[in-house]
């Protein structure tokens, strides 16, 4: 950048006493620490601000370093307070200065249901309906023990609320991320196959054919622009899902890899946007951060009003045209069923589906019988079972043709 | 350095009330030659600080829309291909290789706005508009471009940059940018402007204004944002429905709510708000209006 004026001055940075400098370093871990993108330019460009006078005006070295730190909204309304707590010595809610919480600091939303978590169950009624793991004989036994396919097989048209052993369960969730990735690959490829040009690239036809006194006889084909599908995932994490959240999640957790776009939420009582713990890359680790957020928090199902949160302060960002709305859910809604409704009407408005997985749907002799979920069903594009790991394979041709 | 004060001066000559963050940001940009990435609502007027700045350097300002699938021939450059041809046609038995060099000559080079921007002169304002409606690839392409400010054109080489823009891209948060970007610029965030900030931007930009007068524009704005609606109304629309009060003589709004009332279609722009805002619910808002 030799061509574009004095830049920072080094000679200067080396001026900085040594005992600024090492607060300074300290001041940019304590950042770093805090989920901030502090990178060794920015190391250098602060210390570069430290010389060039701020550093004896704290407003100002405070709103500078604000701007040359922060990367997103959340750190923006973040850094007042670090900066605060650090060079002025502020108390700042402790929350905030723990190393390594960045992600549900950075959430109010993740902060709040892990609060409802704590707090333990809300009412229970609706979990009632729901028939416990205790009323079905777990199936455990012989043929459960087989190695290889066979074992997938079988436990491919098991309910998940039956899989009671921790070691189905772990096959479960083995199988359900298997079968992710199985569909990742397969979408990926008639994504592939699917993108052909036909819009003439004048540029590389003109190239060809200059041997020709330019008449285009061999043509250059545009390729087509790959356009990523959108998936969005509202799942439910209700009390009368929570026989069904943790295969879901791991499913989940698998597919949002393949959909390069992809946000994930979680509802019960409240909205909470989990995209972040979901692109973990160890799903195990993913799922422990979920699993506790979803589990204990058994309450009553909001739907209608987790959707009008959603609609409100996520939708704009999260859709655009070529969105996929998931809802997993058995659709017993507590709240207000009209709302629901009219909520999903808004977001059927925005998006180009909404697909609709209910685990219940698989049962023998179930219909759609509940308030919520006939509300919801005129804006639902796919309604299907969602109960075995067989259902969610039927799935694939769908999502394939999106 | 450019003291921030001095910024926000010159910002306000050409029509941009700025806060002080703002010009701090102003101030960064040029002593640690970053671009300047500003995010927020639409309609905080995120273009207008832009405009302002190369009203301020007394440049120009180049700028670039972005939007799904545009590529480096719509950014960078492209060929004049009818040109090209007539001359391919025009030299025909001159052999390949020296009709070649020809027609890939700076002559049939058409500029887009990135090429202007790094080979003007003078250094100009580059606003990359909306950055988050371009491509994931666009946004990698631009980052290389930002950070080595030269581009390589195959059948023509490299050109390096004569002059380095000063870079402010705006985003409206539809997608979520990487972090390889965020961390090469200077990030700040434009909210709705507060009730004193916003009488000012009306008083300096509508004539006819009072001062009273902008103030009650900017608190009743300010009390419809606190209202359940779908597309809160920005700035601009605050200057839209200021222009139309002034324009139709009210001096004071508690004289004509009639007039207000029926000029609100300047700051509601779906039917639903138009519903939603009765001329109860305005009238209340009024009320508060001191």
């Amino acid at each position: 950048m030799s061509c574009c004026g004095p830049g920072p001055d080094f000679e200067e940075i080396d001026a900085v006493s040594r005992l600024v400098a090492g607060r300074l370093a300290a001041f940019l871990r304590t950042l770093r620490d805090n989920g901030f993108l502090v990178g060794l330019a920015e190391d250098r460009d602060a210390a570069a601000l430290m010389a060039a006078g701020y550093a004896a005006r704290p407003s100002l070295l405070r709103s500078a370093f604000k701007h040359l730190v922060s990367a997103r909204k959340p750190d923006w309304d973040k850094f007042d307070g670090l900066f605060d707590a650090f060079w002025l010595g502020k108390r700042v809610r402790s929350r905030s200065m723990i190393a390594g919480s960045a992600t549900s600091a950075n959430n109010p939303s993740l902060k709040s249901l892990q609060e409802a978590s704590e707090r333990g169950e809300g009412d229970r009624s609706v979990t009632d309906q729901v028939p416990s793991a205790d009323d079905a004989p777990p199936a455990r036994g012989g043929e459960g023990r087989m190695e290889g396919a066979s074992r997938a097989e079988n436990l491919a048209e098991v309910d998940f609320r039956k899989l009671a052993d921790p070691d189905q369960v772990a096959q479960a969730h083995e199988a359900a991320a298997r079968l992710a990735k199985v569909m990742r690959t397969r979408l990926t490829r008639r994504d592939l196959a699917r993108r052909r040009g036909h819009r003439l690239d004048l540029r590389r036809t003109i190239h060809k054919n200059i041997s020709h006194g330019g008449v285009p006889i061999v043509l250059a084909k545009r390729q087509r622009k790959d356009k990523p599908l959108r998936l969005v995932v509202l799942l439910d994490a209700s009390g009368s899902m929570s026989m069904y959240t943790s295969v879901f999640l791991r499913f989940i957790h698998g597919v949002l890899d393949e959909f390069r776009e992809a946000e994930a939420f979680l509802f019960h009582t409240r909205l909470a946007h989990v995209s972040g713990a979901m692109k973990e890359r160890d799903a195990a680790r993913a799922l422990d951060r979920l699993s506790i957020l979803a589990q204990g928090a058994g309450g009553g199902t909001r739907i209608g009003e987790s959707l009008q949160t959603f609609n409100r302060h996520h939708a704009a960002r999260v859709i655009h045209s070529r969105s996929c709305v998931m809802i997993v859910s058995d659709g017993y809604e507590t709240g207000d069923a009209a709302l629901l409704g009219r909520e999903m009407a808004a977001l059927a408005k925005r998006c180009r589906r909404i697909v609709w997985l209910n685990p219940m749907m698989g049962w023998q002799g179930y219909a759609p019988e509940a308030r919520g979920i006939k509300a919801a069903l005129p804006h639902v594009d796919l309604y299907a079972p969602a109960h075995t790991l067989k259902s969610l394979a039927a799935l694939e041709p769908y999502l394939a043709r999106l | 350095m450019k003291n921030r004060d001095e910024i926000a001066q010159g910002l306000a000559d050409c029509g941009y009330i700025a806060d002080t963050e703002l010009a701090t940001a102003i101030a960064l940009m040029q002593l640690l030659k970053r671009p300047l990435l500003l995010e927020g609502e639409a309609g905080v007027g995120k273009t207008e600080v832009a405009k302002a700045l190369a009203c301020v350097h007394g440049t120009e300002l180049i700028r670039l829309q972005c939007y799904e699938g545009l590529d480096q021939s719509s950014a960078l450059y492209e060929w004049n291909y009818q040109r090209q041809l007539l001359a391919i046609q025009a030299h025909r038995g001159d052999g390949a290789s020296a009709i070649e060099d020809q027609i890939f000559s700076e002559k049939y080079l058409l500029e887009r706005p990135l090429l202007a921007a790094i080979r003007r002169e003078r250094p100009p304002v580059l606003l990359i508009d909306e950055i988050d409606r371009a491509d994931d690839e666009f946004e990698a392409f631009l980052l290389e471009l930002l950070s080595d400010f030269q581009v390589s054109i195959p059948e023509l080489g490299t050109i390096r940059a004569t002059t380095i823009p000063h870079v402010v891209l705006t985003s409206n948060n539809t997608r979520e940018l990487s972090d390889a970007l965020r961390r090469r610029c200077l990030y700040h965030y434009v909210g709705y402007p507060d009730v004193e900030r916003e009488a000012r931007i009306i008083l300096a930009r509508i004539d006819g204004t009072s001062a009273s007068l902008s103030l009650q524009i900017a608190r009743m704005v300010e009390g419809i944002r606190k209202e359940e609606l779908r597309k809160v109304p920005g700035v601009a629309e605050t200057l839209d429905w200021a222009a139309a009060l002034v324009g139709l003589d009210v001096r004071d709004l508690h004289d004509a709510p009639e007039a207000v009332h029926e000029t609100l279609m300047c700051l509601l722009k779906t039917q639903e708000d138009r519903v939603r805002l009765t001329r109860e619910v305005a009238a209340r808002i009024l009320g508060k209006v001191a």
